[in-house]
């Protein structure tokens, strides 16, 4: 069987056309490795990594940006955010601090440093 | 606060910070001001990832970015305001510029010797593109639905049309259909998409939203709040096909339907506008063609990278610091326009020299294309592509071997 696919590892996003018989899967027009190995992994587990936020209990910080470390089965991508979204972050967090233990395999972390304390202004003299 | 300042740095976001850090690396007294509360600009809410790939070798996030370039210039000696903006610029008689500034503090000047302006660029709004019919509430630019979504945790639409397929439209059509939304499609006036093919891949296939190539909105019904959207295909000349017309009930238009550079202050001291880019003018040291004013990042011309826009903000503010009033020798970068859709730095300045970071993107989608850059008649610029998009901005750069006379950016065929 051929098929073609659109890789989505980096945004040159080459159009790859696919041979799969039984187990064998044969991949051409990949400029990379990577774009074979995510070929491959398409057609056998395919996952993908989620960004989005969670909700804080800070007033002054609402919203924090998240995203999973790894990546988490694509058909589990709703589950996922269903748990994300029912999660209220409680302590300030830095970037990479994990704020949801294993979700599906892989922690969910912060992609912002709810610690920086950036003042409205600075005028050294 | 100073009186008088080396460089001021109109705009804290990516370009307008990196333009500070280097001008402050050179010795130079910065200031930055900001017109929102924050510094970072669009990157806050751009909570998706791909950001730093040149930059800092890896894969980021908006917000991750941001937060770098923010660190950084915290820790250089550079000043900065935020929620502050600039009402009006002159030129004054030592050659510098006084701006009158609006802040927080209230009404305040403050004198430069040169400004960077980093101030960014604009979406197009529904009067930009003249879709017909009534102006009910629930029309947002793709931009204003993702700081509703991921700064601010409002949800602005339950069931939504997202018209134009740029990344943003994309990007938004994934992250309202993850967070509970409907998007019935995405609606795209030319037979290309105009975003990345990976971004219809990962933001439109994975979630089952169909994108409409040739088709265009041509309407908007509803009274106090959107309730439907009409659709239309349309032909080579992109007129709605009558017979094609489609009502799709929902409660929002989105729209993704370009960027401009914003450059009202630039008006104010008559910098010259390309009508291609629709930014300044620049040389290699990015200087503009009023002395002491440079441009970069989004308001020099729209780029797809947030690396790029770090790129041309560290060269800006690094010129900017240096700056001496010259006599200037300028040499025009031609290019066919039925090759290139813009070539920015538009122009190359003999008495400064040095290396130019060229930028540009082709007309025509096109493959197996080699790119020269001719110095008088030193080929100083020889590059194979295996493709080139409008889509996609390429950067080069290249250096002249000696004092030039002329300058061409041109295409040929290889193989």
């Amino acid at each position: 069987m051929t098929k073609e696919m659109t890789c989505i590892v980096c945004p040159n996003g080459c159009l790859m056309r696919i041979e799969q018989e039984g187990d064998k899967i044969e991949v051409f027009d990949a400029i990379c490795k990577r774009g074979i190995e995510f070929a491959k992994n398409e057609l056998t587990n395919p996952t993908r990594s989620i960004t989005t936020t969670v909700a804080t209990k800070f007033e002054d910080y609402p919203l924090l940006s998240v995203k999973t470390s790894g990546e988490i089965p694509k058909d589990k991508i709703f589950e996922a955010m269903k748990k994300i979204n029912s999660t209220i972050v409680k302590k300030r967090v830095k970037v990479d601090d994990v704020v949801i233990k294993n979700l599906f395999g892989t922690d969910v972390v912060a992609t912002s440093d709810m610690t920086l304390d950036v003042k409205t202004q600075r005028l050294i003299d | 606060m100073k009186q008088r300042y080396r460089v001021c740095v109109l705009g804290g976001g990516p370009a307008g910070l990196a333009a500070a850090v280097s001008a402050a690396n050179e010795g130079a007294q910065v200031l930055i001001i900001e017109r929102e509360a924050k510094l970072g600009g669009i990157l806050k809410q751009c909570i998706h990832d791909g950001f730093g790939l040149i930059r800092f070798g890896q894969r980021l996030t908006g917000p991750e970015y941001a937060e770098r370039e923010i660190k950084e210039m915290l820790g250089s000696k550079v000043d900065y305001i935020t929620s502050s903006f600039v009402t009006n610029v002159k030129r004054i008689s030592d050659g510098g510029f006084e701006l009158e500034i609006q802040s927080a503090n209230g009404m305040m000047k403050v004198q430069s010797d040169t400004l960077v302006i980093a101030c960014g660029c604009r979406e197009k709004t529904s009067r930009q593109v003249f879709i017909h019919g009534d102006r009910p509430a629930g029309i947002y630019s793709a931009g204003t639905a993702q700081y509703f979504v991921n700064i601010m945790g409002y949800m602005p639409t339950k069931r939504c049309v997202i018209l134009g397929s740029g990344d943003i439209g994309m990007i938004m059509a994934r992250r309202l259909t993850l967070e509970g939304a409907e998007v019935e499609g995405v609606y795209e006036i030319k037979d290309t998409p105009a975003g990345l093919a990976r971004n219809v891949a990962q933001c439109l296939d994975d979630f089952d939203i169909p994108l409409h190539l040739s088709t265009t909105v041509t309407r908007v019904i509803g009274d106090k709040r959107v309730e439907a959207i009409e659709v239309a295909k349309v032909d080579k000349n992109f007129c709605p096909i009558e017979n094609t017309k489609r009502i799709i009930p929902c409660d929002s238009l989105i729209l993704s339907v370009g960027l401009l550079p914003e450059n009202e202050i630039a008006q104010k001291l008559d910098i010259e506008i390309d009508f291609a880019t629709k930014g300044a003018y620049v040389d290699q040291c990015f200087m503009t063609n009023v002395p002491g004013v440079f441009s970069c990042g989004n308001a020099l011309h729209v780029n797809d990278l947030a690396d790029y826009v770090s790129e041309s903000g560290e060269l800006a503010g690094k010129y900017a610091a240096n700056f001496r009033p010259s006599q200037r020798d300028i040499v025009k970068i031609e290019y066919d326009s039925k090759d290139f859709l813009y070539v920015v730095p538009q122009y190359y300045d003999v008495t400064q020299g040095g290396e130019l970071s060229l930028y540009f993107r082709s007309k025509t989608d096109c493959k197996d294309r080699k790119v020269y850059l001719d110095f008088d008649d030193d080929t100083v610029l020889d590059k194979k592509y295996k493709r080139l998009l409008p889509s996609e901005m390429e950067a080069v750069k290249v250096k002249p071997k000696k004092k030039v006379t002329s300058a061409t950016l041109r295409m040929g065929d290889f193989k």
